[in-house]
């Protein structure tokens, strides 16, 4: 019997994985740490932020959570460092020193 | 109630495919599969059937469409012959690996060079290792149950693997013969709708099809194919038998004519049986015990239950339409015989290559393989190296 | 079971002949088989077309070698195809020509059985105005062969031309007439 995505590892029987590998589930990339593949990752400065938005839809990781038109910090599991925030950031709220 | 008819195997496809009416049928027209998709686009135009016929500009992009129609949740096929299908040589892989039960109307004609456009079996036997269930008819009526009986074993959730129906190419896809049609509700009925537990357009369930699948999962991936094969016997069995009771024509993986008591029989697949069935009952007149074993499945290929058909011969001839350049036979020859030493059958083998490019085999040349297995048999020789039929030397 | 093999050149209808005498065979509860011998498709090759007739059902599927008759479509095919090969000596070859059979006879390879002429040309052109050899030949086959009863034949006959000529109905007078017409010429 086939196991749901986020618990097939590499170390599923055949019979666990699902038919044809297909993936059953959406967004079943979360279950993947990937920011732990980051070299650095960016801070958010808060108080030099304005909430203009614009980096969030830049994020190729979609690691920049917002709620309330609000920009939420990091999701450092899913950020994988790129610094593509860094440059759209006209408010040098975000830098790329002092984590990792 | 059966209908009686006259029809050509291309006929007889279309209508099994009119009375199936599935969702999507993309095509690309070659010899001699044509007429399969325009008997049936003059259906979809008479409104007979309800499906989708995409004409599209290549075979790389028909089996594309069909496999991407049938992820999206509708039954789907498409038709093909030759170097149609060699086009198509991913995709083929493809659909199997992410178990999409979509049909192939394959009519067997020979892959060039040099280019040809008669029968043989290279074209289907290339692709024997893709994945697909493979399916041979030696009749028109054959053809036509074949179609019948498909997406029912392709479809069954423990198969869900895609199936290839072929048949000869001109030898029944252009010859008109007798053969009975079943009603249209009936066909309906037998075939029921196409309902997948998971499919792009279901909006109720996101869905990712054809994953990339690194060295860890790939072969776990590959098994659970193998596995669906294998199932693919018992359901191909019970759907035989279902067929049975609605037609009154039962089926098997393999047919044998004359074989309980032969002492001498052959092996092949497709049309030729019918005229090696002629030749038997002549040769039997004469007291010779002689019997056929024609292959119905060559994927699942059903090597236990063929070498137990097999077990009480003294020799065999495995013939094949197919070059394979392994210069020990074609894929009948080597398949057949890798059951048989499993089942420690030591009968004598004698492998045949017959009917390439469409070269006709006669009931004369049946005689002739009967001749050598007895002479082979009765010499004590182990017969060396494998033979052509027919070849001018 | 008869078997016919039939001689003729890319576009003449020989192919239609042995499909129509098939279905004919069939309405009257035979069992047939008519498939052409395929290649490139080319006008005015030769092309050969077989026909198989039985009381029980054909299960071969090979070319036929060893016919009972042998219809030539096109008189010149006699210089280029042994239209006689294997043919059985009780059987007979039907020839569309205008010529006499002693001029016919010397074509036939030694050929000692039937020999049957009939002037396609003239039937098709007195009853249809064109030539289409292939009607007036299927009506000598049906007479020679008597695979079918001439009665049945021209009613089934009459019937597969209203659907076949279903937008031209002009032309089914002229079928049935060239049909009539070759069922007494073929001598």
């Amino acid at each position: 019997m086939a196991l749901e995505a986020k618990n097939i590892t590499e170390k599923s029987k055949w019979h666990e994985i699902t038919e044809g590998n297909q993936i059953w589930e959406p967004a079943t990339s979360k279950h993947f740490n990937t920011g732990e593949w980051a070299k650095d990752q960016p801070v958010f400065i808060e108080e030099k932020c304005t909430q203009c938005l614009l980096c969030t839809p830049v994020c190729p990781d979609s690691a920049i959570p917002v709620k309330d038109m609000k920009r939420l910090d990091f999701d450092y599991d899913h950020c994988k460092g790129c610094g593509i925030c860094v440059k759209a950031c006209p408010f040098s709220a975000i830098t790329m020193e002092g984590v990792k | 109630m059966a209908k009686r008819e006259r029809l050509s195997g291309n006929e007889a496809a279309a209508i099994a495919l009119r009375q199936i009416n599935p969702d999507v049928f993309p095509a690309f027209p070659i010899t001699p599969s044509t007429e399969i998709p325009e008997y049936f686009s003059k259906f979809v135009a008479d409104g007979l059937v309800d499906t989708e016929f995409i004409p599209v500009e290549s075979e790389h992009s028909s089996m594309s469409a069909a496999l991407g129609a049938e992820a999206a949740g509708a039954r789907s096929l498409t038709a093909t012959s030759s170097c149609g299908m060699a086009l198509m040589w991913e995709e083929l892989y493809v659909a199997a690996s992410d178990r999409l039960p979509l049909m192939l109307a394959l009519v067997n004609r020979a892959l060039s060079g040099p280019i040809n456009i008669n029968c043989d079996h290279s074209d289907s036997m290339g692709a024997r290792d893709a994945g697909w269930i493979q399916l041979y008819a030696e009749s028109n009526q054959e053809v036509y149950d074949n179609f019948v009986m498909a997406y029912r074993i392709a479809e069954h959730k423990d198969v869900r693997l895609p199936i290839m129906v072929c048949q000869d190419g001109f030898i029944t896809s252009h010859a008109v013969q007798n053969m009975e049609l079943l009603e249209d509700e009936e066909v309906k009925n037998f075939v029921g709708e196409y309902e997948p537990e998971h499919y792009l357009l279901n909006s109720k369930e996101s869905m990712a099809v054809g994953p990339y699948g690194v060295s860890n999962y790939y072969m776990e991936s590959k098994y659970a194919q193998v596995v669906a094969m294998e199932n693919a016997k018992k359901v191909a069995v019970d759907v035989m038998n279902e067929f049975s009771k609605m037609s009154g024509r039962q089926y098997g993986l393999f047919e044998e004519y004359r074989l309980e008591d032969a002492e001498y029989a052959i092996v092949l697949i497709g049309s030729a049986a019918g005229t090696a069935k002629d030749a038997i009952d002549r040769f039997r007149e004469e007291g010779k015990k002689v019997g056929l074993l024609k292959i119905r499945f060559f994927r699942p290929f059903p090597g236990e239950e063929i070498a137990k058909a097999l077990s009480k011969v003294k020799a065999i001839g495995l013939m094949d339409r197919a070059e394979s350049f392994s210069t020990q036979g074609g894929p009948v020859g080597s398949e057949t015989l890798a059951a048989l030493h499993r089942a420690g059958n030591t009968a004598k083998t004698i492998e045949y290559m017959y009917g390439l490019g469409g070269r006709d085999i006669k009931v004369e040349d049946f005689w002739k393989v009967f001749d050598e297995l007895e002479e082979a048999t009765e010499t004590g020789n182990n017969p060396s190296g494998y033979r052509y039929i027919g070849l001018r030397e | 079971m008869i078997e016919i093999r039939w001689h003729g050149r890319g576009g003449q209808g020989a192919k239609t002949a042995a499909m129509l005498l098939a279905d004919v065979a069939f309405f009257t509860g035979k069992y047939v088989q008519a498939f052409p011998e395929y290649g490139p498709e080319r006008m005015g090759a030769p092309v050969t077309v077989y026909n198989r007739i039985d009381d029980k059902n054909i299960r071969v599927h090979s070319n036929i070698y060893q016919p009972d008759y042998s219809i030539v479509v096109d008189e010149s095919l006699l210089e280029v195809v042994d239209v006689t090969a294997g043919l059985k000596q009780s059987g007979a070859v039907i020839v569309n020509t205008s010529k006499s059979k002693e001029e016919i006879i010397p074509h036939l390879h030694g050929y000692e059985g039937e020999l049957y002429t009939i002037d396609a040309r003239k039937v098709s052109m007195e009853t249809l105005g064109k030539y289409f050899p292939n009607t007036p030949m299927l009506a000598a086959v049906v007479k020679v062969t008597k695979a079918v009863d001439e009665e049945t034949f021209l009613k089934e006959m009459e019937v597969s031309f209203k659907k076949k000529f279903a937008t031209k109905p002009e032309v089914i007078e002229g079928n049935l007439a060239a049909l009539r017409m070759a069922l007494k010429e073929v001598q």
